[in-house]
């Protein structure tokens, strides 16, 4: 890899540089990593290539030893049993907890609720905060470049409350319009619900001056931090957020875990969002008193074994260096923005400085599904479609696209065999 | 390049696929149907013409999308012109059977020469999830067809 050269050069002078981060061992960590695809009896398949990290990243040995140790050796339900082995499993869910706060720099692990995603920490928000605190004619902000698990839930609270919906537009590069922005905070405005960063153009909001813009007129802010916590250091004090959110899966972790960082300011004055076990302080049939946050939002038994396996991902990551892979990562994106754009015909989008890892493009030649069936032959695994944003792709004047992200396990060479699968497609198509 | 690339994407298909036959907005037409795969998003509208008889004098479309779903529209137009409606069914009922491997195929009511360039499309059936960019069209001549306005794949 020749070509790579300049772009090593300019990670080991930069200041940051103290070892150089080696990716050949952190791939290891990474059975899948390892294997073919599209094997066939008596053929091996192609070496998989893979860059769908922002739909779901892979995950290192150290969280599926964390999840196996969970069920082989400290197993038993959380919370309710007064026997030694369901005390263990409720230190270790209550560790994972303090685990997302050092994460979070949150205050207090009261502020920490698991849920089983960001889709649910968000309904969460809508249901609970939404019918505590907004009236109809209420206004909620929302940005064009939402994922649809930002954008459906308060739909369906203006469906049930009559609450309006404004949106902050997006420009031709991908960056929100913070004039717009400022221009539709108002009197009704409650909440602000913005991306972290985008999961299709990469972009990376200033979420902190957002924040304080909201703040200056008392409006609270959620963020989706869905792509943020995976490529961002995220201080939530720092950012002042009101609510941040973010999905185990993506950040190397198990599925069905989540997590809602509230102010205790609001979890506490949040009534509820599901009832059940866990979230009681006493039941009786004429009337129950609720637990604490964050009890209070976690009814019924909680995936406990994910959060485990959850701050085991935290931990691998901070293990490596938050802003190693962020370096990483960089060297990663500008290698293959590069390349991408010398290939003719192709359009990138999302352009704007400091974006993460994400590469939406099209190509001239070739539909994003064309595109994606063929270089999924040579076991390249990218993402077509509309990437659960169909608000942004209509902006963008386009049905759908083709989706590179990348992780901490991906290689410059991975970004080589993108592009000559995409030479593939010109062949095919390009005439 | 793989054989089963090769099979999904013939010649016929990058033909029809780059270079659609009657994606127009026609002057005249007496059905239509607007059609979409909410998967993917793509999304078609198919204008026919029929005459007294039932006899299809015109079909066309209109529409972008991926290049199976662009092939197997600009192929359906051209097959069914000339058909009756009944005959259409039928060839929509052989198309879905020789996309996804089910249901029965009435051969006999047939023309061999469309069922043979109704069969460069087949290669879907390897990959399921896109046996529905190549009978969008299909179910949205259905639709029109029967009269409904609007159909999804889903
Ligand atoms: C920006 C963004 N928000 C929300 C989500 C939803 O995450 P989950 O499906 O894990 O709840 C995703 C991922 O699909 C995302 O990329």
């Amino acid at each position: 890899m020749v070509a790579a050269q300049p772009l090593l050069k300019e990670r080991t002078d930069a200041p940051h540089a103290a070892a150089p981060y080696d990716v050949e061992a952190v791939r290891r960590e990474f059975p899948i990593l390892g294997r073919t695809v599209h094997d066939r009896p008596g053929r091996t398949g192609k070496p998989l290539t893979f860059l769908d990290s922002a739909a779901s990243a892979q995950k290192p040995r150290q969280v599926m030893d964390a999840v196996r140790h969970a069920y082989e050796a400290e197993y038993a339900n959380v919370h309710r049993g007064l026997h030694w082995l369901s005390m263990r499993a409720t230190d270790r869910y209550e560790a994972a907890r303090e685990t997302v706060r050092a994460f979070l720099n949150a205050k207090a692990t009261s502020e920490i609720v698991f849920t089983k995603g960001a889709t649910e920490a968000i309904n969460l928000v809508a249901n609970s905060f939404g019918r505590t605190f907004l009236q109809e004619g209420d206004e909620v902000v929302l940005s064009e470049m939402e994922h649809h698990a930002n954008i459906v839930p308060w739909q369906l609270l203006r469906e049930s409350h009559g609450i309006v919906i404004k949106v902050v537009p997006v420009d031709d590069d991908g960056r929100l319009d913070l004039d717009a922005y400022q221009a539709l905070l108002g009197p009704r405005t409650k909440l602000v619900a913005v991306t972290h960063c985008s999961n299709v153009l990469g972009t990376v909001n200033p979420v902190k001056s957002m924040i304080a813009m909201a703040h200056e007129r008392d409006i609270a802010v959620l963020l989706d931090g869905s792509q943020g916590a995976v490529h961002l250091p995220v201080d939530v004090r720092d950012l002042d957020a009101d609510f941040y959110v973010f999905t185990g899966h993506k950040l190397y972790g198990p599925t069905g875990i989540g997590v809602l960082y509230g102010k205790r300011h609001w979890l506490d004055r949040m009534p509820p969002y599901q009832g059940g076990g866990e979230m009681i302080h006493t039941v009786s049939f004429e009337r129950t008193t609720f637990a604490e946050t964050p009890a209070k939002f976690e009814a019924g038994t909680p995936p406990f074994v994910q959060a485990i396996g959850l701050a085991a991902a935290i931990d691998y990551v901070s293990g490596l260096g938050r802003e190693a892979v962020a370096a990483h990562e960089h060297d990663l994106l500008v290698y293959a923005t590069e390349k991408l754009e010398a290939i003719p015909g192709v359009t990138i989008l999302g352009r704007v400085p400091g974006k993460a890892a994400i590469v939406s493009f099209t190509m001239d030649c070739a539909h994003p599904h064309d595109i994606g069936t063929i270089i999924d032959f040579e076991g390249v695994a990218i993402r077509a479609g509309h990437h659960c944003a169909q608000p942004l792709m209509e902006r963008f004047g386009v049905a759908a696209t083709a989706r590179a992200s990348f992780g901490l396990y991906n290689t410059l060479g991975d970004v080589d065999r993108l592009v000559a699968a995409l030479e593939t497609v010109r062949e095919m198509f390009g005439r | 390049m793989s054989d089963d690339l090769r099979e999904l994407y013939q010649e016929l298909v990058l033909d029809h696929g780059r270079h659609p036959r009657n994606r127009r907005h026609p002057d005249s037409f007496n059905h239509e149907a607007f059609g979409k795969n909410p998967m993917c998003g793509d999304a078609l509208v198919v204008y026919l013409m029929l005459d007294p008889q039932g006899v299809v004098t015109d079909c066309a479309f209109m529409g972008e999308g991926c290049a199976i779903s662009m092939a197997s529209a600009s192929l359906m137009t051209e097959i069914v012109r000339g058909k009756t409606v009944d005959q259409a069914n039928a060839l929509f009922a052989a198309f879905q059977h020789l996309a996804t491997g089910e249901g029965e195929v009435d051969e006999s009511v047939l023309d061999e020469d469309d069922l043979d360039r109704l069969q460069a499309l087949s290669g879907v059936r390897q990959f399921p999830i896109r046996v529905k960019c190549a009978t969008l069209a299909w179910h949205t001549l259905h639709a029109a067809m029967q009269g409904e306005e609007m159909v999804s794949t889903e």
